[in-house]
């Protein structure tokens, strides 16, 4: 009766979306969409975006070489230095641009590296219950009572001022807390019947998580990234500040406030623009997250769409 | 000088005990402020002592009419025009601050849900005085006023029930807590939207008694929001019918439900299961249109087996027929059809005699609560069982350890001759394959992120290894199967009715070709409408595959229509078990007794009285009614109190 055709599995994954027929945008891409058409998220949006940018072109269009001697430390702003000079006589506009995509690149992938970490540990636990539960989340709850930037101090301070480490270390300061919401996210969907028909059809754990849960998950799961950027900008930034992160001379927003802050009377600028850049990027990440937030759940949908689905939505059964 | 209302099927005549309390007029409610309209043209009066139900399919804004009542629109909605007068006042008129002493003292509600309605933090005492003390000045003494509606509600009203958290009641108690709170004041109109859907039909019954008895014996409007004809059947006086958005039939109750003339009510009727006979129920296809999409012409025109191409473009206007207010373009020639009964269903084919599925000695229990206790059943190949019970006797349970979905079991479960292990992940493949289950609630058991392709699919990809074009083939020929047809393949189940859902849920258990279909409460969360047409599907479904069936329900009524023997559960165990005429006619254990009793069956008892009479005596048993005012007509605003 059944017809076994050779080469299963590349044939086998390709009717279950030929059989999907109508592509539809997907959950995620859609809800950021949503998020972006509110006036929240479009301010949020934008400013990240800007900000963004200007740390990824910044280095390109430099006008002089960031580590460059050029003049008195702490010179005033004039005609060909913007911004003035830092502490040792350097453009500080220079050092501006070119301070903020390792920034970004280390936030970015120890945000990524911690979300992926914490939805793993945050599903399964939910999902197994049990055992597999008891000893995930106590893990959790050990890690978490380190505050985490403490937690990524005395990893650096152990093993020394590494990038790797610290994305590793503010990753691993991400993870439980990225495990703890996700882990109360899928308890509500695992007690959701169309989980119980797929164990019905004798589906593998790992494979009920991948499919039938975690697309159930976007919506908490885009929140926390956004989140979780938030903070990885702050923690990565402030750990600069103290002086685990690159290492001098290269220019970093985070070093710059530390490094000038004690000439703030004689040239301000080389503190207040690499300060305000963190503070607009951070401020900006999770004015969209909210707004991100706030569609998921459903408070910025439009009110008509909403009186719909209460209207015409499914009457809950007992 | 109250006087009976209508509990039989006779024509009786709604009486007017006091005068009109609330008139409603020309009630229109918008999306946004000028959007749609998702509610136009309600008019209906209701008076003093009476009750009036508005009854409809969910989404025909019979909840919109009901919270608009207290001047009330949902986040959205805005109410455009019209006026609500409750005693000469017009609640619409009101300024904030009016309105908010109106509701509770003159104006009160009874939500559907009475667990969400009751502050889980606060015991019932407390919340039941809150209401009086809102409203300062209505009573002198709030706890006696307190002790005196628990009694009303048939509470017991003594300090330790008072001390009660609201999770510390029965859903029966809650409810009537819900209620005793809303006649506190002693309002004028008093609005209960669906509160007796969750409820088991005997506390549902006792419910029902008490709102009777509170309307008659305060002089209290009340207007009664359902989906369930029957429940409404035995309790107003006039019955509005809505239909997107308008009221399409009003009336006096008992004549309306004898002799319908609107087609939707015709076939809301039809679609009503009776516990005294097996017949084919009809159901009525298709979904109403959502508000902006209702086109031009008659909205219920592409459901219609009356339609006409005038239907389609000409918009009805009410017309008066027999004493009732009807908006149907061919009224006056239809309402001589008739309410033709269904047809007899056919008696199924005789079942094979050897048991598919046998349990013995079943016990099962949630941590170290038992639930089930020694439970037998044999399930005859090709045949179908009802599990009859209550919420809490034990039913769903009963369903998931056969399903292996509740591990937590002993005794002997034997299926095609060989011992089912207990849990879904202990059984083989091939078992797993031939017991299908069929979960209660559509909405949540299909992933909404996944087509109705990808779901039935992956169903086949766990069990077979078909190729691409073989699985679409069988994807589609299950969906003809169980009449949505391949189109559906690529919906998302958010595009789809709660009917269509449990359709797909449907075709995904039988496109494995099971021995058994475990069906849990299949219909308990679709309109009376639907359920008649899956109730039909499923048995057509069972009679040309084969197969073996347990139809798990709390609605006696059903039973006939779907099963050949039936087992009653109570609490736990089985009281009863035998064929379904003989439990139906012939019941030996009280339990079941009462079960039958409480069925509300009123409304269909009165369309049976004059089912046998032709159609024109029925016109006239119609028309003879001595000329009350309908209650849909405009009403002087100048008569109230």
């Amino acid at each position: 009766m059944a017809v076994v055709t050779p080469g299963l599995s590349p044939a086998g994954r390709a009717p279950a979306r030929a059989a999907g027929g109508r592509t539809r945008r997907p959950e995620w891409l859609s809800s950021l969409w949503a998020a972006a058409r509110t006036t929240r998220g479009a301010v949020g949006l934008v400013l990240a975006l800007l900000i963004a940018a200007l740390a990824v072109i910044g280095p390109w269009v430099t006008p002089y070489q960031p580590n460059a001697l050029l003049t008195l430390p702490f010179a005033k702003p004039s005609g060909h230095l913007l911004l003035g000079a830092d502490f040792i006589g350097r453009d500080a506009l220079s050092r501006v641009l070119d301070g903020g995509w390792l920034l970004l690149l280390m936030a970015t992938a120890a945000t990524a590296l911690g979300v992926i970490l914490g939805a793993a540990a945050g599903v399964s636990a939910a999902y197994l219950r049990g055992v597999s539960d008891g000893i995930i989340m106590r893990t959790i709850d050990v890690i978490l009572s380190f505050p985490q930037l403490v937690f990524a101090l005395l990893l650096l301070s152990v093993i020394g001022p590494k990038l790797w480490l610290i994305v590793l270390a503010v990753a691993l300061s991400h993870a439980p807390q990225v495990g703890r919401v996700l882990r109360s996210a899928t308890l509500d969907v695992s007690e959701q019947d169309y989980v119980k028909a797929a164990e019905l059809q004798g589906m593998r754990p790992a494979k009920v998580m991948m499919k039938e849960i975690m697309p159930n998950l976007i919506s908490p799961l885009m929140v926390e990234v956004g989140l979780r950027l938030t903070y990885s900008i702050v923690i990565i930034a402030g750990l600069a500040f103290l002086g685990f992160g690159q290492q001098p001379p290269a220019s970093n927003w985070g070093s710059m406030i530390n490094d000038n802050r004690i000439g703030l009377s004689l040239n301000p600028w080389a503190v207040i623009v690499p300060a305000l850049l963190i503070a607009l990027l951070t401020v900006g990440v999770n004015t969209f997250t909210d707004a991100v937030a706030r569609v998921a759940i459903g408070v910025e949908r439009r009110p008509e769409e909403a009186a719909l689905l209460d209207d015409l939505g499914p009457r809950e059964a007992a | 000088m109250t006087t009976e209302p209508p509990l039989t099927g006779t024509a009786a005549v709604p009486t007017s005990p006091g005068g009109i309390r609330l008139a409603v007029r020309d009630l229109e409610v918008r999306l946004g402020a000028s959007g749609p309209d998702v509610v136009r043209d309600v008019s209906f009066a209701v008076r003093a002592g009476e009750v009036l139900g508005i009854v409809g399919e969910s989404g025909s804004g019979k909840t919109t009419v009901a919270l608009a009542l207290l001047g009330h629109a949902r986040r959205g909605l805005s109410i455009h025009s019209g006026e609500v007068r409750l005693d000469g006042v017009d609640l619409l008129r009101l300024r904030p601050a009016q309105l908010r002493a109106a509701r509770g003292a003159k104006v009160a509600y009874v939500p559907q849900d009475p667990s969400a309605a009751l502050n889980p933090a606060l015991r019932i005492g407390t919340q039941l005085e809150e209401a009086l003390r809102v409203h300062a000045g209505i009573v002198d003494s709030p706890a006696d006023r307190v002790i005196e509606v628990m009694r009303e509600a048939s509470l017991e009203a003594t300090p330790e029930m008072l001390k009660r958290y609201p999770h510390q009641l029965s859903g029966g108690q809650q409810q009537r807590v819900s209620l005793a709170m809303a006649f506190a004041c002693r309002p004028s109109l008093i609005v209960l939207d669906e509160p007796t859907t969750g409820l088991d039909v005997s506390t549902q019954r006792h419910v029902l008694d008490t709102v009777r008895s509170l309307c008659r014996s305060y002089g209290v409007a009340a207007v009664y929001v359902s989906h369930d004809l029957a429940v409404v059947g035995g309790l107003v006086a006039n019955v509005a019918v809505m239909y997107a958005g308008r009221i399409i039939e009003i009336g006096a109750a008992a004549p309306l439900f004898a002799g319908p003339v609107h087609p939707y009510t015709r076939g809301l009727l039809a679609a009503i299961p009776s516990p005294e006979r097996a017949e084919l129920l009809t159901g009525i296809e298709g979904q109403q249109p959502r508000p902006g999409h209702r086109g031009a012409g008659c909205s219920f025109a592409p459901r219609c087996s009356f339609a006409t191409d005038r239907c389609r473009v000409e918009t009805p206007e009410p017309v008066s027929i027999g004493g009732r207010t009807v908006l149907c373009l061919r009224a006056a020639e239809i309402a001589g059809d008739g309410a033709a009964r269904p047809a007899a269903a056919a008696r199924p084919v005789a079942s094979g005699s050897a048991a598919a599925l046998s349990l013995r000695g079943v016990c099962a229990s949630y941590g170290q609560t038992p639930v089930l206790f020694d439970v037998a059943l044999d399930v005859p190949e090709k045949s179908c069982v009802a599990v009859v019970g209550e919420s809490g006797s034990g039913k769903t349970t009963l369903a998931q350890c056969i399903a292996g979905l509740h591990r937590n079991w002993t005794g002997d479960m034997t299926f095609q001759g060989a011992a089912l292990a207990p849990g879904a992940r202990q059984r083989q493949k091939d078992v797993l394959k031939r017991v299908q289950y069929v979960f209660q609630n559509p909405y949540t058991s299909l992933n909404p992120r996944k087509t109705v392709g990808q779901i039935i699919g992956q169903q086949l990809e766990q069990f077979y290894r078909f190729s691409f074009r073989e699985r679409t083939e069988r994807i589609a020929t299950v969906l003809d199967d169980v009449s949505l047809g391949r189109s559906f393949m690529s919906r998302y189940p958010d595009q789809l009715s709660g009917g269509e859902r449990q359709r797909v849920a449907i075709a995904r258990a039988l496109v494995v070709e099971p021995d058994l279909l475990v069906c849990d409460e299949v219909t308990s969360a679709l309109d009376v409408s639907v359920q008649a047409v899956i109730v039909e599907l499923l048995r057509r479904l069972q009679r040309e595959r084969q197969l073996a069936m347990i139809f798990i329900t709390h609605n006696l009524a059903l039973v006939r229509n779907i099963a050949q023997s039936a087992v009653v559960l109570c609490k736990g165990a089985v009281v009863e078990s035998g064929l379904v005429e003989q439990i139906l006619e012939h019941p030996a254990d009280p339990y079941t007794i009462s079960l039958i009793r409480d069925v509300p069956k009123l409304a269909v008892a009165g369309l049976a009285d004059l089912a046998g009479l032709p159609p024109d005596q029925i016109r006239s048993a119609v028309r003879t009614e001595p000329a009350t005012r309908p209650a849909s007509q405009p009403i002087n605003p100048a008569r109230g109190a």
